[in-house]
């Protein structure tokens, strides 16, 4: 399989960078959970009632057609490699909680992946709906379509009082987290996020980095969401995290425009030595890999680099990380041969940035 | 700020307990707070859960943990729901619910519990449309049926009759409707 075809299949539409505000913001997640009212939560359920939940579920809505989304189908953990599951966690489809599990478990799946509804992780549902771009009301619009869809044939657990109710009580009410991942190198390189966190976190938002470890960001890459479900409405929690979002973005716009106008020398040379690093290793490992992209990625952002498209960010940092190395190399590798591979797929995928190739229309099948 | 462990790198994570009322203030580089990772509740698996059990737990007795359970277990029975068999302990242990009776069952140590982690105890958002219609019957039905009592109180059969005919309609209807999905 040439690396263009497996793009083709591997890529999902929150990694296009398409959406409002793409060059900033990576992309945008909703995510509701729902529990049956008469089924205890799946953490506390017996092994029969989770078969319930789960046969209930795919009788409703396996290969079946809702009029926006097209058709679901039921990926059943039992019967995916542990390959396979990595790389639905790899794309932001299914948690690594859920990926743990076997029997009963299970995520339903639109057939643009941009909605996943996850069965029996901690609550009995988690739709999930992921954007590229900022698109929070789109997302939420989507989700709740898709709840309306769910709640017209099962009974949901719901209290006038506390709202949707959940295994975990930091999720009741609404049921609602919604995230955004955002690209901030013009700010972590002028060290303004660090003031700015925690005002964000005094408005009852999170602000975390993703892929890193602990407090660390890898790449510049970071989530902000809500932290309450329970009080507001849904369209109230997403106008707030709107709120600090576009201002997060005029902000990284501010800093990278600084970084322009008085430290361009610098700034290109961080970005052609990280291009020329990316284009010419032999070992990559997965932390430098993010950090280098990143650098390419602001670079491309701010015209440095104006061959390379602006999505490859998003493709390679899902394409790098360990399942899809297996899944392209067609095996099973160690720490090692992913490094020596993990290099080559990088440099392959540049590669086709600047020779256009006329291989587009023949794919494998 | 420097880390009060190492006293050399910046400190990147600050947190502060309060047991009993008592506040320390706690500041760490990420390779101490990684070293000592027994300042931190539940150490290195820290988890979002283990700092909500401390939450949940703090609803119950206050002095020393065995001491306190041992005394809380001796005054009054232990809640716990019917339905799931999920005890407010064990609950407040694992940070979850068994299943949404729960919530009910455990409903008069709640509000402070919500009031912590959100700052409310009360949901405004979505209600869903099919059960939303039936709560509304159900809320006529409550007040028809105060409505009734009263009547019935003040002697009033004749206008008490016809509340609970209008009851019976009510109830009627929602059988009809109901049943219920699986």
């Amino acid at each position: 399989m040439t690396l263009r075809s497996f793009m083709q299949e591997a890529v999902s539409p929150w990694m296009k960078n398409e959406g409002p505000d793409a060059d900033i913001v990576i992309s945008t997640r909703i995510r509701l959970a729902r529990n049956l009212e008469n089924v205890p939560f799946p953490l506390v359920a017996a092994e029969e009632q989770l078969q319930s939940v789960y046969t209930g579920t795919a009788d409703h809505f396996d290969q079946r057609s809702h009029r926006r989304f097209g058709t679901f189908s039921m990926l059943p953990m039992q019967s995916l490699a542990g390959n396979e599951k990595r790389i639905l966690v790899e794309k932001h489809l299914i948690s690594p909680n859920l990926a743990r599990e076997n029997q009963h478990r299970g995520v339903l799946l639109s057939e643009d992946e941009s909605i996943s509804i996850m069965v029996n992780e901690e609550d009995h549902f988690r739709t999930q709906c992921l954007l590229s771009g900022l698109q929070l009301e789109e997302g939420l619009k989507a989700a709740n379509t898709i709840d309306d869809w769910m709640e017209s044939k099962l009974d949901l657990a719901f209290d006038e009082r506390r709202g949707y109710l959940t295994s975990c009580p930091t999720n009741v009410g609404t049921g609602l987290r919604s995230s955004v991942m955002m690209h901030l190198p013009g700010l972590v390189i002028t060290n303004q996020l660090n003031r700015i966190i925690p005002a964000i976190n005094q408005l009852g938002l999170v602000v975390r980095g993703i892929y890193g470890e602990g407090s660390e960001a890898l790449g510049s890459l970071y989530q902000i969401s809500n932290q309450k479900t329970l009080g507001n409405a849904e369209e109230d929690i997403i106008k707030d995290l709107k709120h600090v979002v576009t201002q997060l973005i005029q902000h990284e716009r501010d800093a990278r425009r600084q970084l322009q106008e008085h430290s361009l020398n610098q700034l290109e040379d961080r970005v052609y030595r990280s291009y020329g690093i990316l284009s010419y290793s032999r070992r990559m490992e997965s932390k430098e890999a993010m950090e280098r992209l990143s650098d390419v990625r602001l670079g491309i952002d701010l015209g440095i680099l104006p061959e390379v498209g602006a999505e490859i960010l998003n493709e390679l940092m899902v394409m790098t990380q360990p399942g899809f190395l297996q899944q392209y190399a067609g095996m099973s590798l160690e720490a090692e041969e992913r490094d020596q591979r993990r290099a080559a797929l990088i440099r392959e995928r540049l590669l086709m940035e600047t020779t256009q190739e006329e291989s587009d229309g023949g794919g494998d099948e | 700020m420097l880390c009060q462990e190492c006293e050399e790198r910046e400190a990147s994570l600050h947190f502060t307990k309060i047991i009993n009322g008592e506040k320390t203030e706690v500041h760490l580089c990420g390779v101490c707070a990684k070293d000592k990772g027994d300042y931190l509740p539940g150490g290195k698996s820290f988890s979002i859960h283990q700092l909500l059990s401390g939450l949940l737990d703090s609803g119950q007795g206050k002095q020393t943990k065995q001491e306190g359970t041992r005394q809380a277990r001796q005054r009054r029975p232990e809640l716990k729901c019917g339905t799931c068999g999920m005890t407010y302990r064990r609950f407040a242990e694992v940070g979850r619910f068994g299943c949404a009776d729960c919530y009910e069952q455990f409903d008069e140590k709640l509000d402070p519990v919500f009031q912590r982690i959100h700052g409310s105890t009360q949901h405004t958002g979505k209600v869903p449309k099919r059960k939303g219609e039936d709560m509304h019957v159900y809320r006529e039905l409550e007040s028809l049926r105060q409505q009734m009592q009263q009547k019935i109180e003040e002697e009033e059969f004749e206008e008490a009759a016809s509340l609970r005919d209008k009851i019976r309609g009510l109830e009627e209807s929602l059988k009809e409707k109901g049943g219920g999905a699986s």
